[in-house]
């Protein structure tokens, strides 16, 4: 992620997507294949999603996305399709928590989420949680990351800082 | 300024006197993950090149959520899980045991003032007995297997204080539906929740670890409750910190709520969202094709009591299926030897072995297209108990029990 600058076509949701809504219980037991989980992303709400989503691509939502169940495969479902961002007005906890641990970069930014449709071309920089839609030509401030969970993102997730650095950020 | 029950324990632990929207890094002292999580931790242990546990004695594995096992790959699952406890010596709950937040609590794990973490949302269960405990990811949980401790935002913490004369029925379920259903599914997002009032010292522990159990259904971090003689008596000789588990008197709260229960009727949560909760007396009436009386909400022992209070004697309706599933072995036993497994079965219902059953739709009871459930568990999400087109309502057990009875939603105080 150079210079923490995304940017891609944007897939629009409502409020309150479930981890369940993500990728569905029922699939995640049998399997730690993320490939084979990813398949199954949002099909309850949005049947294709998996075959259309092209690398890059932005989800944007409303409230409380994400909430529900614990389960981790929910991001890793969707950054193994390739989903760049996900911009929502709010997030549930664990689903935030999770996102930035797999390295997936969330935004929580109402304003640009309101003037966001379907299809418009967005781009975020992270580092200064900045959100600009392309299409409609408008620019959205949210607020940035604290330092230690930037880095974390920057080297694409917990994995990958033990793994360089040989040790916790905290 | 003084200090909420969260501000106390993180200031001990972390070992710095904090405040709201400090970044702080505490040890932990009990780490759960279950089926649905732990293979996903390991994987992510072995990746960060991690050889040793911090503390195999603080780590608890337990098969609970596809338990015993419904297909080859979940076998694996199962079997990669029982080769690392044994590897490293933790201590793992197979097939059978019970549902992971029931083992933790029942099993002593959970004492008051203790940090506890689950991969697990409804790990904010234990709050109930003065832990300050929520549920993490699968990474995280492989970073606390490596170290024994994590980082944290020291939440923001509502009161909600829960007041007036109980009517008899009433269920923790009720009340907790009741709360989510004003504060809404974000409602308290990120937050803390400290519970207390003259209804929470009249509720029994397992009302209030119904309770505690959804307060992550509003969005919260962690839901506790100050241990008082009820979690005494229940805790036993070793009270853990219960020094640090008060509030000041000055503590500040984001925001004070007061709950009055006296005029509450039996609640419902209608498809298929949690919040938005309703009185049975609205839907009575809809058609059900199956009952599910169980789950870390609603499967303890209070639970199945209240469930075969209604239906002995009586019989399940012709073409409804009522599914009970005991929250745990001890349970299970306790149950067997009161009776009420006998009144379950004579009624014509099924039960089965200690686990989480058709919960999250993972096995046994998964529901098909247009099918209407009711059920005494924490989601009603859309696909959440197999086909997205079924339908699923959150009552307390004795609306269950009443429902199955008349195969319709039903009010239990018919019955009672």
């Amino acid at each position: 992620m150079s210079e923490g600058l995304l940017k891609g076509r944007v897939w629009k949701f409502g409020d309150s997507v479930s981890t369940d809504d993500i990728i569905a219980g029922r699939y995640k037991f049998k399997t730690l294949n993320m490939k084979e989980l990813a398949k199954h992303a949002m099909e309850n709400i949005r049947p294709g999603f998996a075959d259309q989503v092209k690398p890059g691509d932005i989800m944007v939502a409303g409230w409380n996305f994400g909430c529900g169940s614990s389960r981790e495969q929910a991001p890793r479902a969707l950054k193994e399709l390739g989903i760049s961002c996900i911009i929502a007005k709010s997030f549930a906890r664990i689903f935030y928590r999770n996102s930035i641990t797999i390295g997936l970069p969330l935004i929580e930014c109402p304003e640009a989420v309101d003037r966001i449709d379907e299809g418009d071309e967005v781009e975020v920089i992270l580092d200064e949680g900045v959100v600009r839609n392309l299409t409609k030509k408008l620019e959205f401030k949210a607020k940035p990351y604290p330092d230690f969970l930037l880095k974390i993102l920057r080297e694409g997730g917990l994995i990958k800082y033990v793994k360089k650095f040989g040790r916790l950020p905290w | 300024m003084g200090k909420t029950i969260v501000e106390k324990i993180l200031s001990k632990l972390s070992g710095k006197d904090v405040s709201v929207g400090d970044l702080v890094v505490a040890p932990i002292d009990y780490a759960m993950a279950h089926d649905g999580t732990a293979p996903l931790a390991i994987k992510a242990f072995m990746e960060m090149g991690g050889e040793r546990v911090w503390n195999p004695s603080r780590i608890i594995f337990i098969i609970d959520h596809v338990s015993p096992s419904t297909s080859i790959g979940t076998s694996n699952l199962h079997k990669l899980m029982r080769d690392f406890a044994r590897k490293h010596g933790i201590k793992l709950y197979d097939v059978g045991s019970g549902i992971c937040h029931q083992i933790m609590v029942e099993d002593g794990y959970v004492k008051p003032g203790y940090i506890i973490l689950g991969a697990d949302s409804h790990t904010c269960t234990y709050g109930a007995l003065g832990a300050f405990s929520t549920g993490i990811g699968s990474t995280e949980m492989a970073s606390v297997f490596l170290s024994g401790k994590l980082w944290f935002k020291v939440p923001e913490t509502i009161k909600i204080t829960i007041a007036d004369e109980p009517p008899s029925w009433i269920m923790g379920k009720d009340i907790i539906l009741n709360i989510i259903g004003a504060l809404g599914s974000d409602g308290t997002t990120y937050k803390a929740i400290e519970f207390d009032g003259s209804v929470i010292k009249k509720l029994s522990i397992s009302d209030r670890l119904t309770i505690c159990n959804m307060v992550v259904e509003m969005g919260a971090k962690v839901g506790i409750i100050k241990p008082d003689e009820k979690t005494k008596s229940f805790l036993g000789d070793n009270l853990g910190r219960i020094d640090i588990v008060e509030p000041d008197k000055d503590a500040e709260y984001i925001d004070e709520y007061l709950v009055g229960v006296s005029g509450l009727e039996p609640q419902v949560a209608k498809p298929s969202k949690v919040d938005d909760v309703t009185s049975v007396t609205e839907v009575e009436g809809i058609e059900i094709d199956q009952v599910f009386i169980g789950s870390c909400t609603n499967g303890r022992i209070e639970d199945l009591r209240a469930a075969a209070r209604i239906l002995k004697g009586r019989k399940v309706k012709d073409g409804v299926r009522l599914l009970v599933i005991p929250a745990s072995r001890k349970i299970y036993l306790k149950a067997l030897n009161e009776g009420l497994l006998k009144v379950f079965l004579e009624a014509g219902g099924a039960v089965y072995s200690p686990g989480c059953g058709p919960c999250m739709g993972g096995h046994i009871g998964i529901l098909g297209d247009d099918e209407i459930c009711i059920s005494t568990s924490n989601r009603n999400f859309a696909g959440r108990m197999g086909s997205p087109k079924a339908k699923i309502y959150l009552a307390s057990p004795l609306t269950a029990a009443a429902s199955a009875i008349t195969g319709k939603i039903t009010d239990p105080r018919r019955f009672l």
